[in-house]
């Protein structure tokens, strides 16, 4: 639907960039998805280091799944579905927290709870009349469908927290890398799993407008992993990992607009394709 | 000599089950122990009241002079790590860092960030690893993090210094070189060293004394002492002998041995 409506309006592609840029900054669905692209490429680019380094990054596919239940949820019963989201992937880290960080590798329960949870979300996604469209763009992302207020609400949750992982930032790196000396140190390693797990859920949320519950890892995992790859220094590899995830989400954006093929594809093509040449540059 | 560690009766466990009980003992300022006995027997814990991670089960315990309390940094504290692996691709230098600066808020401001990096530099330095900083962790041998880890837990120039099986994986000859780095920065500041090590052969030539647990008991005393083959069989439940060569050097056969017993 959105895909044929931007078929038939938008005009074609020329190599004039700015002029392409141009045309497609007409339509307020466009200017929509570039922002909330790009507030959450951003918090992504920065919570997805520290899954990394955690080795949360399973964990944080499965909190997908477990927001995905909470969305399908929230439709059936009118509310928005991102707010679903919200509470069923923070309960979720809740749980995954309180259960220690050991927990969190436990590949078998997780990938359990994950099923189970997608499956909740396909009965009430097939009780809500709007069933293929909600299904879908919960899915896969539709960020072409954003409105105004949900961008409000993506910068509202961006900005908490991007502030929150700074105020953090020296003790998330120690208690991912050293949690034994970081206990020893003072630090509540309790508490601050709770805390990264919470903030891991909101960003979570909010990633999933854009490419959907099944293809989060691709924003929040695979940036950082790139960047974790190739830089030796915690900020460098933040500021990278932001870098390609901005990157891919802008380079998404633009090229679907004049390819009618869904969005949250070419982000991921974008970010697999990052990954597999970072992974060919010979360690020095 | 000041008295940094005592020790009056007592014990540890989980929830009323002691895995040792009864100990006294006391550690004085710049020695250097070596902390012995079979795996399981509850070493690791020893070291985790002195951190204040753990509360004692009875007993009294000081360090200081005062009860142990978390985040204490005048205790430099090296554990066996197990995180380390081809992932880790953080840098020596940033490792360090966290040791200075790990457990603060926010970001450091240009002009303590320089501070805080000169100082790790000088911690690298002490431990012949300058050349290491800018090296990934993942790329370092055994010996070679080891010494990373020893930096990082040198940085506070703490008065007492643990390491929980330091020894664990690494040659002979670098077991030498540890032990020895060990206890020439031990002497230059005058700190007190623990030790913990599954192989006493390494440790002979260097330590003070000896503490060794065995049977939910623990004791102490000097090297000449406690290495003979009647006390080390009791403390491994097994048969070991203790040699001593021409020049009266000591060696320890049958520890390993034992330890696979134990484990």
């Amino acid at each position: 639907m959105l895909h044929s409506l931007i078929n038939t309006t938008a005009s074609a592609f020329s190599w004039n960039l700015v002029s392409d840029f141009r045309s497609m900054w007409q339509y307020a669905f466009m200017q929509h998805a570039f922002e909330a692209g790009t507030i959450v490429a951003i918090v992504a680019g920065v919570i997805g280091y520290f899954v990394v380094i955690r080795r949360l990054s399973f964990a944080a596919h499965a909190l997908s799944h477990v927001g995905f239940a909470g969305a399908a949820g929230a439709a059936l019963i009118g509310v928005n579905p991102l707010y679903g989201l919200l509470a069923f992937t923070s309960g979720g880290s809740l749980a995954m927290a309180a259960l220690g960080r050991k927990a969190a590798a436990r590949d078998v329960q997780i990938g359990t709870v994950l099923a189970f949870m997608l499956g909740l979300g396909v009965l009430f996604i097939s009780l809500y009349k709007g069933y293929a469209t909600e299904a879908y763009s919960l899915l896969f992302g539709e960020i072409l469908g954003i409105s105004i207020d949900d961008v409000y609400i993506t910068l509202v949750a961006g900005v908490f927290i991007l502030l929150a992982a700074a105020l953090l930032y020296r003790r998330l790196l120690f208690t991912s890398l050293d949690e034994d000396v970081a206990e020893a140190k003072g630090i509540s390693i309790l508490a601050l799993s709770i805390g990264f797990m919470l903030l891991l859920a909101v960003a979570t949320s909010i990633a999933v407008q854009v490419v959907g519950v099944l293809l989060i890892f691709a924003l929040m995992v695979t940036p950082a992993a790139t960047a974790q790859h190739l830089a030796s220094r915690p900020k460098q590899g933040i500021i990278l990992s932001v870098a390609i995830s901005l990157l891919v989400t802008w380079l998404g954006l633009f090229v679907s607009y004049y390819v009618s093929y869904p969005v949250s594809f070419f982000i991921v093509s974008a970010a697999f394709i990052i990954y597999i040449g970072s992974r060919l540059i010979p360690k020095t | 000599m000041a008295e940094l560690i005592r020790a009056e009766s007592l014990s540890a466990g989980y929830k009323s089950k002691a895995i040792w009980q009864d100990a006294n003992f006391v550690v004085e300022k710049g020695e250097f122990i070596g902390l012995l006995g079979a795996n399981g027997a509850g070493k690791t814990t020893l070291f985790r009241l002195l951190l204040g991670l753990e509360i004692p089960l009875s007993g009294k315990l000081s360090i200081f002079a005062k009860q142990p309390e978390r985040g204490s940094p005048r205790i430099g504290y090296v554990p066996q790590r197990r995180t380390i692996d081809a992932e880790t691709k953080i840098q020596a230098l940033e490792y360090v860092l966290m040791g200075i600066s790990g457990n603060k808020w926010g970001f450091s401001l240009p002009a303590q960030a320089s501070k805080e990096k000169k100082q790790a530099l000088k911690a690298l330095e002490h431990v012949d690893a300058l050349g290491l900083a800018h090296k990934r962790l993942n790329q370092l041998s055994g010996g070679e993090q080891q010494r990373i880890f020893l930096a990082q837990a040198l940085v506070g120039k703490p008065d007492l210094l643990l390491l929980d099986e330091p020894l664990a994986n690494l040659d002979i000859r670098r077991e030498t070189e540890l032990i020895r780095l060990v206890q020439k920065i031990a002497k230059e500041n005058n700190m007190a060293v623990i030790l913990i090590a599954h192989d006493i052969n390494p440790l002979l030539p260097v330590v003070d004394r000896i503490i060794y647990i065995a049977n939910g008991k623990i004791a102490s005393g000097k090297v000449d002492t406690v290495v003979t083959s009647d006390s080390l069989s009791d403390l491994y439940e097994a048969p070991i002998e203790v040699l001593r060569d021409s020049k009266g050097r000591l060696a320890v056969l049958g520890v390993e041995e034992a330890m696979h017993h134990a484990s």
